[in-house]
């Protein structure tokens, strides 16, 4: 059985002794010979999520039965340049300390920055990027650099997401009375409620929802921008990210990924196309129909990272971005253009978007992200 | 009990569950844990809760989750006006000591789900409904509580669970769950139900109608699920217009046009829906069905 956990958590299923334990146990209370039945069992204690419970049967069949399955993970690992192991300081922390009980991986350790910056606070960050943020993200071209403006991207992200939420808190006015507050105050007044405090909802911060363009013309910026989306993910449950090119792909799974090697994997996997053409309307329309009714409303900004180069027709993108206007959204455009000197969006396509935009901005230095925090704070 | 028989159980209190689910039951009956439900609207999670309660016989303590959801309407709350009103009945006969005890006794709390839950005599179906709505504090206040089964107030102490109850969460994928939840709960995603469970279900729900007209039923909803949709028809959809088509005396599908097509309200709930199934593709997926 340990040796099966083992194999999961290999194959990227978050399993520890805890499962193991509740594995044996309920193997206990099922006729363990048969093995349809552990299947049911297995699957049920260790997949948790719906993707892992859409793998688990071949997981199950190779362990036990042994029909063999290539671990896609340990081939891709040596093609890495070392450096990239800083793409994410923080998750690398989480898995370092995860796989340290298991003592199945040997991570590098530069966790300890990662944490600092983590917790302080945005102006911090501020001073800390001061050299790099005002310059053309086209100048991180060379390899050292790239992994320094990645991690600033990231941590610009989490400073701008960082908000502690409170619920009801009282307030000068508000919709309800605070009664737990009044009565605690009424005992200067002999039980009298005399003071009458009221509470409020505080303002929550926005959902946002982020599209990001990989296509050819993008390629330049697209890694540190994913960085930018993996802080802005990590900080909030509620984020969701997409990438497109010719096709749309949902993200928010791989960049939650706890584990960087395999996040970038799959990645790369679900990026096949990355640097081809783009159809920006297509995908926008693709957008609206699978995924906006769940997670665009009235509390979502929209982001769109691209260059608003397209192979679609403009009257496409102007038809897709009405639509997904309706549902009471804020749309947010960054193009890494428009830092440019006399840049005119004369790109047909990005035209016909403008008249649906909220906020059209630029993103050509970390800089600009990070004038952004206004707007994807509250509402 | 094993796990068929746990099966044929939901089965005979018209719950026709897939083996998975079913397993998933059985072990967070057995191992004590929660269960956690994914899947589409209408697939039939909530629903799983109830008849458990039913088989089981006992309470069903459904905790509805929004966003906003905090402690006091969660687990416990003073009843503050009583308090205030106690207070002033008293008038100065009673020290202070003797009002404190009266207004901080449990005749003054307001019990809300989760104390309600575990302060039963015998274990009831907790339903934390839509666990993904609330936000991200109160799943780590659940995780508290689903671990220990313990409330602390400070005006009362620490309340023990008098049981353990059976608790069922359900998550409809408005946002992720952390990990920290998921790994304490057994998992079961449930799927829409394929075209013999499906089957099965009408036939228990629906025991009156005609074997022909299931089958279209049936066949047809499997269909309209396949075409692009915004929201496609869950289970508790497909009975609904079972019951309108019986009630409507519709023996054959491919009778009544014009009625098929005035029932599909039933099924398709958005006007882009139903703008997506005019008549003619009604008509070709009632000519597939039958």
């Amino acid at each position: 059985m340990t040796g099966f956990m083992a194999h999961l958590r290999y194959n990227g299923m978050t399993v520890g002794v805890a499962e193991t334990e509740c594995a044996l146990e309920a193997l206990t209370q099922i006729d363990a010979s048969d093995p349809a039945q552990t299947r049911l069992a297995l699957k049920a204690i260790c997949a948790n999520d719906a993707e892992r419970f859409d793998r688990f049967d071949e997981l199950f069949t190779a362990y036990w039965f042994n029909t063999g399955r290539e671990r896609s993970r340990d081939a891709k690992k040596d093609e890495r340049p070392p450096e990239k192991n800083r793409w994410s300081n923080q998750s690398l922390f989480d898995q370092g300390q995860e796989s340290a009980g298991a003592g199945t991986q040997d991570l590098p350790d530069d966790s300890d920055d990662g944490e600092a910056s983590h917790s302080g606070d945005g102006k911090l960050i501020a001073s800390q990027m001061k050299n790099i943020d005002k310059a053309d993200l086209r100048e991180f071209m060379k390899p050292e650099d790239l992994p320094r403006a990645e991690r600033v991207a990231e941590q610009i992200a989490k400073a701008i997401r960082d908000r502690r939420s409170r619920r009801r808190r009282a307030a000068r006015r508000g919709a309800s009375l605070d009664l737990r507050k009044i009565a605690r105050r009424s005992v200067a007044t002999g039980g009298e409620p005399i003071e009458l405090i009221k509470r409020t909802k505080p303002d929550r911060p926005v959902h946002l929802v982020a599209l990001l363009d990989v296509s050819g013309s993008m390629t330049v910026y697209s890694r540190v921008f994913l960085a930018f989306l993996k802080g802005l993910m990590s900080a909030d449950q509620r984020t969701d990210a997409y990438l497109f090119h010719t096709q749309l792909v949902r993200i928010s799974d791989a960049l939650r990924d706890g584990d960087t090697f395999r996040a970038v994997n799959r990645l790369s996997m679900m990026a096949q196309g990355f640097g081809g053409g783009t159809k920006i309307g297509t995908n926008l329309e693709l957008f609206n129909a699978q995924y906006a009714s769940r997670c665009v409303n009235g509390r979502t900004v929209v982001l769109i990272l691209s260059d608003g180069y397209d192979t679609d027709p403009p009257e496409k993108i102007a038809q897709a971005l009405a639509r997904l206007k309706k549902r009471g959204c804020k749309i947010i455009w960054l193009n890494p253009l428009k830092g440019w000197k006399d840049y005119e969006p004369v790109a047909a396509g990005m035209a016909a978007a403008l008249p649906h935009l909220d906020l059209f901005a630029s993103a050509t230095t970390l800089g600009d992200l990070a004038a952004l925090e206004p707007h994807l704070g509250r509402v | 009990m094993t796990w068929t028989d746990l099966k044929s159980d939901l089965a005979e209190a018209s719950y026709i569950a897939s083996n998975e689910l079913a397993m998933a039951l059985h072990l967070s009956l057995h191992l004590g844990r929660p269960l956690l439900l994914e899947g589409a609207a209408g697939v039939g999670k909530t629903q799983i809760a109830k008849t458990l309660a039913e088989i089981k016989g006992t309470n069903l303590i459904r905790l509805q989750c929004y966003e906003g959801l905090d402690s006091a309407s969660a687990i416990y709350e003073w009843n503050y006006q009583r308090q205030l009103l106690a207070i002033r009945a008293t008038g100065d006969a009673a020290s202070g000591d003797e009002i404190e005890d009266k207004i901080f006794s449990e005749k003054y709390l307001l019990r809300r789900p989760l104390l309600e839950a575990i302060q039963q005599d015998t274990p009831p179906v907790l339903l934390i409904d839509e666990v993904d709505r609330a936000d991200e504090e109160f799943e780590a206040y659940l995780l508290e509580i689903l671990s220990d089964f313990q409330v602390s107030i400070p005006e009362l102490g620490t309340i023990e669970a008098t049981c353990r109850p059976h608790v069922v969460l359900t998550a409809n994928g408005a946002r992720d769950l952390s990990d920290a939840l998921r790994r304490r709960c057994i998992y079961s995603f449930v799927e829409y139900p394929n075209r013999t469970t499906e089957l099965a279900i009408l036939a228990k729900r629906q025991p009156g109608l005609n074997a022909r007209l299931s089958e279209q039923i049936v066949g047809f909803v499997q269909a309209l699920r396949k075409e692009e949709l915004e929201k496609k028809p869950g289970v508790a959809e497909m009975l609904d217009w079972a019951a309108a088509l019986s009630g409507l005396g519709l023996n054959d599908l491919s009778d009544d046009p014009v009625t098929l097509q005035a029932t599909l309200v039933c099924l398709l709930k958005t006007q882009a829906d139903q703008a997506a199934i005019p008549t003619e593709v009604a008509q070709r997926l009632a000519g597939k069905a039958a």
